[in-house]
């Protein structure tokens, strides 16, 4: 840590909640390797029981869409209100969905 | 740990509960010390929680101390109006944080004894202590790992990293001595399967931190020379007085305050 020029890589941190939902993002942190993120992200993130799973993964190492691409990736689907399950008539008896 | 058993006395009780309590206040003060200072914002977090862990290991050490001895005195009555001669730490809990490596160094030749001694004393014939013992073994455990990774990583790390890790290993290793030597409360406590000999510790530790010095590329020193006289009481390093004047400020300046 004593060059500037040395500064560990940023990891972005997923932690799961309980059993049987996802892996959230929850904010990111720097580590020297993989490992070293899962303990920093176990002391920085989990520390009032937030997790039962926590996957790391190298910022660098996610492909994102571009925000300028927001036209033709997702206004298309604007107007298309038939993919949306909502013309069906849900019984009462079967509840909250 | 033996089958036949000899009751202790309750000073000698008293004070094998005070040793294991006062190592983990002093060390969880000493960490708690690099609160706001740590080199990066991910080592201050984990040091925090580090010396939360040993505090709150402490109160269940310090509290079952107070019970034995029956006169009154809590956790905190003992954690901060007793003296630095009433202190019944090992020494090298006590010494100053030094650089972060120096700090990690005392914190992993602590850590790799801590967590064997809780593993023997979760066999305990004293059913509070093993509880004790079972649930700090759990926070021991992850401190040793963490500790292990960042000597590891430090020690075969960087020309400076490196001298650093070497001179922190040749400042403290003659404090390693003491964690294996037995006195008559160790004796007591054995003869009553209670806790370990001291010494029988010594070859798995030995073991343990050969590994981790190897792939550190840190050299251990030959002289196995060993300091005493901290968890026996009767010779503490300058260093402790100090940090009890900032431990214990608050409650020298207001005597039984409360909040």
């Amino acid at each position: 840590m004593s060059s500037t020029t040395h500064e560990w890589p940023l990891f972005e941190i997923f932690i799961r909640g309980q059993h049987g939902l996802s892996h959230r993002h929850v904010g990111s942190l720097h580590a020297a390797d993989a490992e070293m993120a899962i303990k920093n992200a176990r002391d920085v993130y989990t520390r009032r029981n937030e997790g039962v799973s926590i996957w790391v993964v190298e910022a660098t190492q996610i492909a994102a869409s571009s925000p300028e691409e927001k036209g033709p990736l997702y206004e298309p689907a604007n107007d298309k209100v038939y993919r949306h399950p909502t013309f069906f008539d849900i019984p009462d008896e079967v509840g909250a969905m | 740990m033996s089958t036949s058993q000899t009751e202790p006395n309750k000073g000698e009780l008293f004070e094998f509960l005070c040793r294991m309590g006062d190592n983990t206040l002093v060390l969880g003060h000493r960490v708690s010390e690099w609160c706001g200072h740590a080199p990066v914002l991910e080592e201050d977090i984990a040091l925090a929680n580090t010396a939360l862990d040993l505090i709150g290991q402490t109160t269940l050490w310090l509290d079952l101390a107070g019970k034995v001895e029956d006169a009154g005195r809590d956790a905190d009555r003992l954690a901060f109006h007793r003296d630095v001669w009433d202190f019944r730490n090992l020494l090298l809990v006590e010494q100053p944080n030094g650089d972060f490596g120096q700090t990690i160094m005392r914190q992993f030749l602590f850590d790799a004894w801590h967590l064997s001694q809780l593993t023997a004393l979760m066999e305990s014939s004293d059913a509070q202590i093993a509880a004790i013992a079972e649930k700090s073994s759990k926070e021991a455990t992850y401190h040793l790992e963490r500790a292990t990774d960042t000597v590891i990583g430090l020690g075969d790390g960087t020309d400076e990293s490196h001298r650093r890790m070497q001179n922190a290993l040749d400042l403290l290793w003659p404090y390693v001595g003491e964690m294996f030597v037995a006195d008559a409360v160790d004796e007591a406590m054995v003869a009553a399967g209670i806790a370990p000999d001291p010494a029988s510790l010594r070859p798995a530790y030995d073991t343990l931190v050969n590994d981790v010095f190897t792939a550190a590329t840190l050299t251990k020193p030959q002289d196995d020379f060993g300091h005493r006289g901290g968890k026996s009481g009767k010779r503490h390093s300058e260093h402790l007085g100090h940090m009890l004047t900032q431990m214990q400020w608050l409650q020298r300046a207001y005597p039984d305050a409360t909040w």
